[in-house]
């Protein structure tokens, strides 16, 4: 990495803002989390924070609290693609084992492309507000029918001002947007098997670091069902291995040509292949190789960002 | 691409899902899911499930978050009742012919965390036993719908 990372202070302050809160709620809760859910069962925190994969946000509640508890989780992961970096911070808290709520805030660094668009140590940073409700089902005991733990979710994700304001403005790209989700999440149990698939609308570029939706060149704004899928084997009660899709819009490219760059500005779904191992119901460690596909080929040689992601999450 | 795998999803889901409910109830169950080959062989037979039971049973009673529930129990009934009720799920020519268990927890509190550190306890005694993860899983698969009459309190 040629650039120290920079994670403003705010974004982390309000986090621990987040966690100071909800270590209030723990200790007014009688019932709080010293017993809990079974471990791994939560899911980890994705980069958006909502409790899921890595990428893909499941059904299962953040925290290891199990109904009639309240749990935190809080995490920090980093992501160094071949051109880029990702710092993520944020932290969930799972109330009920029915309630999710989380916030995340993202840290992009663009390196390479930014000097070429005259913003040399250009960061874009996002914040990422959600909410997750459990509909039904449960992901890990009904292991004799095939009913999944089913929830929505919602994501409102702002952009924060810098210097590509006036590039996205000139794409017609907005700097908020918000996705809706669906996601299914089951443990076959007897096969050691955790398989969750959701269904996320969205305009996002980029998962919203390069805005929302466009307008040059015509205009492509309106959202898109984008598919999701995690599957993960448990090795151990404390370690699982799998792999994740999520589909991208490419809302960028009709903008981009019509600015003059061909497919400068596509996009391409994400994947992982992961590690996740958690030492005690407070820790989970996960790593993961990942290809985020094409991030602004114009700048970058058509590179495909495979990269490493590494991400510790601490829950209470 | 995106098609191919929301249909691969699809078909997953339907595929894994398939062992899980296309098994023949077995009538002297309330939950009727058919063990995993080889799964009684596996935990030792009978005598094998009642060291398992024998060893799970004094853990629950000294567990600290569980552990009062168990206070007046006497462990070697529970361990017999356990054995035979494992030994039926799990393919053995058991019957069991304790309550079931609904009313056996009838007098007892039970949050889902308190479900979930009983499943810790059961875990703890099967790594003690060297019972390999695969067959763990296995077992907790048999019994982890008895959630459904087993949690009575939140």
């Amino acid at each position: 990495m040629p650039h120290a990372t920079h994670c403003s202070p705010s974004p982390l302050k309000r986090a621990l803002a987040v966690i100071t809160l909800s270590a209030a709620t723990l200790a007014l809760n009688s019932a709080h989390a010293d017993t809990g859910k079974l471990l791994l069962t939560g899911g980890v925190s994705t980069v958006e924070g909502a409790a899921g994969g890595g990428l893909s946000p499941w059904a299962v509640i953040g925290g290891p609290g199990a109904a009639g508890e309240t749990g935190v989780a809080a995490y920090v992961s980093r992501a160094v693609t071949r051109d880029y970096g990702l710092t993520a911070a944020g932290a969930a808290i799972g109330l009920n084992d029915r309630v999710e709520l989380s916030f995340g805030h993202q840290d992009f660094n663009t390196r390479a492309t930014g000097t070429a668009l005259g913003l040399p140590g250009l960061h874009l940073k996002q914040d990422v507000l959600g909410a997750k409700w459990r509909l039904a089902g449960d992901a890990v005991v009904d292991s004799d029918t095939w009913m999944p733990q089913i929830a929505v979710g919602v994501q409102h994700k702002r952009l924060r001002s810098s210097g590509l304001d006036g590039t996205l403005s000139a794409l017609g790209a907005d700097r908020s947007g918000t996705d809706v989700y669906l996601s299914a999440t089951k443990l076959f149990l007897a096969q050691g098997v955790l398989v969750n698939g959701t269904l996320r609308a969205t305009r996002a570029n980029q998962g919203g670091l390069l805005g929302h939706g466009a307008t040059l060149g015509g205009t492509d704004d309106g959202y898109e069902l984008m598919p999701e899928l995690s599957v993960a084997w448990l090795l151990r009660k404390d370690l699982a291995v799998g792999f994740e899709y999520r589909g991208m819009p490419n809302k960028l490219q009709r903008a981009g040509a019509a600015a003059g760059l061909g497919n400068g500005l596509r996009a391409d779904d994400w994947m992982d292949l992961f590690v996740a191992w958690t030492p005690s119901k407070n820790l989970s460690l996960t790593a993961a190789w990942v290809n985020l596909g094409r991030i602004v080929p114009a700048t970058t040689g058509g590179r495909q960002q495979t990269g490493l992601y590494t991400s510790v999450q601490f829950a209470f | 691409m995106k098609h191919l795998i929301t249909a691969t999803s699809l078909s997953l889901l339907v595929m894994a899902s398939g062992p899980a409910f296309a098994q023949t109830p077995s009538a002297a169950s309330a939950y009727p899911v058919a063990p995993a080959a080889g799964l009684f062989d596996a935990l030792g037979q009978k005598a094998g499930i009642r060291s398992l039971m024998d060893d799970f049973a004094l853990r629950l009673k000294a567990d600290a978050r569980i552990g009062n529930q168990f206070k007046e129990t006497n462990l070697a009934q529970l361990a017999s009742q356990l054995t035979d009720q494992v030994c039926q799920l799990a393919g053995g020519p058991c019957v069991y012919k304790g309550p079931d268990m609904k009313e056996a927890h009838a007098n007892m509190d039970v949050t889902r965390a308190h479900f979930n550190a009983l499943v810790e306890v059961l875990q703890q005694s099967m790594d003690a036993r060297s019972v390999p993860f695969a067959r763990q899983n296995q077992l907790l698969a048999l019994l982890a719908p008895m959630h459904r009459d087993v949690v009575n309190a939140r």
